[in-house]
């Protein structure tokens, strides 16, 4: 889709009780993002079109939507990256509850969040000065870079196909966070069985739909999952770690 | 209304207002204290304007350059400031910032490092020294997350997409205030001890900004409105390097990292024209050749490359040569760094540069140049705030971050506002409970005020005039652009003003349709009471300060004149209109004004 031509856009209206797809028309400028057309839409057709975004630069993760049925940031997808036939389907968040339109209700991120052990760093070495190396900070930089905007959660079918799931699994953004934690050179919490249990990471069988549709390409799956994966497995499986937590009843956290 | 809408109601100690990093960093505090908390903001938490900030958070670690001291921020922070800074506030801000850094480590943020391990810190504008602890260019975003993973530890309750309407007083002092939750739509009050404000800036007021939706000034109305004392607004940043191609992305931010890992402007004919532009003020400080500009960045004993002037300095430099026909095609210069360093070298350093320039532009930073225009950044000005404590003048009020006036002066140095949200977030936060644990009870809101807001949210409801808030929203930016942007003369903002007046009498005929559940029509008439005031009060105050300095550039009054340069604006709203008054700055302790000698 070029400047100049009209594009339709094909937005779903309603609220959590239901509602449709709507058509509008809007004229295209070089460079137009999906969340421009949207907002032209808004401000000329639409006044009450619920749409969430904030930086409209691909930083905050608000405006995450459907597009084509794919999980994506409207304010980083292009029009001209779209097939030219065809309108442009703008839909919600399958995963979420729907408040109005575009706009989910994402708070169950929000109560996962707060269920995770948070960082404990040990004491200061004696010069106070604590260090931590380039190399060693890499990895969980990548899963630092995290957005937030929720479409790995949208996109995994362990809670997008099954809600029921949602109170046993933290879903993938926060397994990442989990990795990030537990990865860190300075923390000391032994987060094993809580990604175990609460966590649930045992439903991810490693798809990779969250990789495939995260915004800032962080390697989900390869990068953080499995090797949570891995931990868990030789903490809880190991025939010998098994019979040390049965003699001690604690778990000795890996080394990495 | 049929019958009174039943009303969600709750007290607190402290109410914070906003949840950017001073929201977040004052809410952390005030909980620490053992105030009982509310967080309050427009948005999801952690969402909010701080996750934009690229570059890197400024503090003397002194990690990479050991020679970087407290003094040494300070003398940068006042002289990039143009010496109209609040001293004291400026003073605690660079004693106290490494503390505020390092704390942040303890809760879990990962910086960059150096060989050492310790925190890496690199160059900026206006900074004597490599002094800026950075995540690639997502340093906001790292500091952000590392906040709003702390505060959820705490007994904090957050307020998420709520938007506060109005603050009452109670015998001159602070006692609650008035809003709505944007997903139902219904109303909320609260009785507070202390309330924080932390809503950030006002750049949505300009039609090219770097800024986020939410930046519409929200505080700086509620301030004045609670009869609050406002400070130099008119000193509004435009930072040089903004995207200007292609048109949607107009205003997006290309971060001063660029310039400090080395990239340069050029002009149309390739030429780099900074030096060309460097004021008397910073000769002393600032290479004239590109030889040694070039050997500054791996040896400080030389002098500063002009690109990494102050960012008043080079935006009113850009600004000339596009005037002057030498622009680019698109109307704005070349920021090259794909000549001056490797191409791994720029995707480690600037990996969202790269990814925001592929992605929106289909333009290879490391093969070709960037396009770049100045940009709405920052407001250097705004809610008048003691240096200790962030106590606005309304007591009970506090004030921090963007919103509060006075470390910056009349031009802020990059880097110096992540770190400004840590010192004074945390003050605020600790004065605000402090306040709160001197004090017995709130004052319920009584049935009239409730009922009285709650009219005026919903008259554009009713409204018959049929304007549309989205359309005037625009026409304000678009006034704003042309009549008090990066210069200014009195005769335009004259015109500017009567814009602004007509624009502010039609935002009362405003028509909003639909429900109020989730009904971003509505939430624009809001926002739009907060920009027609601010914009009103900018105005008003850029045509009184007849000089050239900082953040505000006057064709008509080129020079900076040392009469302005002793006086602070202050701004008031008395009986519903605007009031100005000078106010002098008081004199500096000799061994404060010993240390902004250029060395």
């Amino acid at each position: 889709m070029g400047a100049g031509e009209l594009v339709r856009l094909r937005v779903w209206r309603g609220t959590r009780d239901g509602g449709e797809f709507k058509d509008y028309e809007v004229t295209a400028t070089e460079g137009m993002v999906v969340l421009d057309a949207l907002r032209e839409a808004q401000a000329a057709q639409a006044p009450d079109l619920a749409i969430r975004w904030n930086c409209k630069a691909g930083k905050c993760g608000s405006c995450s939507a459907e597009i084509n049925g794919r999980p994506r940031l409207t304010c980083m997808t292009r029009l001209e990256e779209l097939p030219d036939e065809g309108p442009v389907t703008v839909a919600p968040m399958k995963t979420f509850p729907v408040i109005k339109d575009l706009v989910t209700d994402v708070s169950w991120n929000y109560e996962k969040a707060r269920e995770i052990p948070p960082f404990a760093p040990g004491p200061k070495p004696p010069d106070g000065r604590r260090r931590m190396y380039q190399d060693d900070v890499e990895r969980i930089q990548e899963f630092r870079k995290c957005i937030e905007c929720f479409l790995c959660q949208d996109v995994c079918h362990v809670i997008r196909d099954h809600a029921d799931n949602k109170p046993a699994f933290s879903g993938p953004r926060f397994l990442i966070h989990l990795a990030n934690l537990d990865m860190h050179p300075w923390d000391t919490v032994d987060r094993t069985a809580f990604i175990k249990k609460q966590a649930g990471i045992g439903f991810c069988n490693i798809t990779k739909c969250c990789t495939d549709v995260c915004p800032e390409s962080i390697r989900l799956t390869d990068n953080a999952i499995i090797p949570l994966k891995e931990r868990v497995v030789s903490q809880y499986y190991d025939p010998l770690l098994w019979l040390w937590r049965k003699l001690t009843g604690k778990a000795p956290k890996s080394t990495q | 209304m049929a019958g009174r809408e039943p009303i969600e109601a709750h007290e607190y100690d402290v109410v914070v207002i906003g949840a950017g990093g001073a929201g977040l960093r004052a809410a952390i505090e005030a909980a620490e204290q053992g105030a009982r908390t509310a967080l309050v903001c427009k948005s999801l938490l952690g969402k909010a304007h701080t996750v934009m900030a690229e570059g890197g958070a400024a503090a003397a670690l002194g990690n990479v350059w050991p020679e970087d001291t407290w003094e040494v921020h300070f003398r940068d922070t006042m002289r990039g400031g143009k010496l109209l800074n609040n001293w004291k506030m400026a003073e605690i801000f660079a004693k106290e910032a490494p503390d505020r850094i390092l704390e942040l480590e303890e809760w879990g943020a990962v910086f960059d490092r150096t060989k050492d391990g310790l925190i890496s810190q690199r160059d900026f504008g206006g900074h004597r020294y490599a002094r800026l602890a950075h995540v690639a260019d997502r340093t906001g975003l790292e500091i952000i997350r590392t906040l709003q993973y702390k505060l959820i530890t705490l007994p904090v309750d957050v307020f998420m997409e709520c938007t506060v309407t109005r603050l009452y007083t109670d015998g001159g002092r602070i006692a609650g205030a008035f809003g709505y939750r944007r997903d139902t739509g219904a109303f909320l009050v609260f009785a507070a001890k202390a309330v924080v404000l932390a809503t950030g800036g006002f750049g949505k007021v300009w039609k090219y900004t770097s800024m986020s939706w939410e930046s519409t000034g929200d505080g700086i109305a509620l301030a004045l409105d609670a009869g609050a004392d406002l400070l130099d607004v008119e000193m509004v940043q435009f930072h040089p390097t903004g995207m200007i191609w292609p048109p949607g992305t107009r205003g997006i931010l290309v971060t001063e990292s660029v310039r400090g890992d080395g990239g340069v402007l050029r002009n149309t004919s390739g030429e780099r024209f900074m030096f060309n532009y460097i004021p008397e003020f910073f000769k002393q400080e600032t290479a004239d050749t590109e030889a040694e500009a070039d050997r500054w960045y791996e040896d400080k004993h030389h002098r500063r490359p002009p690109e990494l002037l102050p960012r008043d300095e080079v935006t009113r430099a850009i600004f000339a040569e596009v005037k002057a026909g030498r622009g680019s095609p698109h109307g704005g210069v070349f920021l090259d760094i794909a000549t001056r360093r490797s191409a791994e070298y720029i995707k480690r350093r600037l990996p969202s540069m790269h990814h925001q320039f592929m992605e929106l532009a289909g333009v290879d930073i490391t093969k070709d140049p960037m396009e770049v225009y100045p940009t709405c950044h920052y407001s250097m000005g705004g809610v008048r705030v003691d240096a200790e404590t962030q106590e606005t003048t309304v007591p009970g009020l506090f004030a921090a971050g963007e919103l509060a006036a006075g470390l910056h002066g009349a031009n802020r140095l990059g880097g110096n506002s992540l770190t400004d949200i840590l010192v004074f977030g945390r003050r605020a936060g600790l004065y605000a409970a402090k306040l709160a644990q001197a004090t017995t009870g709130t004052t319920a809101l009584s049935t009239a005020q409730i009922d009285d807001a709650a009219a005026e949210l919903l008259a554009p409801f009713a409204g018959g005039g049929g304007e549309n808030p989205y359309t005037i929203q625009s026409e304000l930016q678009e006034t704003m652009q042309d009549h008090v942007g990066i210069y200014r003369d009195e005769a335009g903002m004259r015109d500017g003003l009567r814009r602004i007046e007509a624009l502010q009498a039609r935002a009362r005929r405003v028509k909003v349709e639909g429900a109020r559940e989730y009904n971003p029509g509505w939430h624009a008439t809001r926002d739009l009471y907060s920009m027609l005031t601010v914009a009103e009060a900018v105005t008003r105050a850029a045509i009184e300060r007849t000089e050239t300095r900082g953040g505000h550039s006057r064709t008509d009054h080129p020079k900076a004149d040392p009469g302005w340069g002793a006086v602070n604006l202050v701004v008031r709203k008395r009986d519903g209109a605007i009031t100005l008054e000078r106010a002098p700055i008081p004199s500096m302790p000799p061994a404060l004004s010993a240390l902004l000698e250029v060395k």
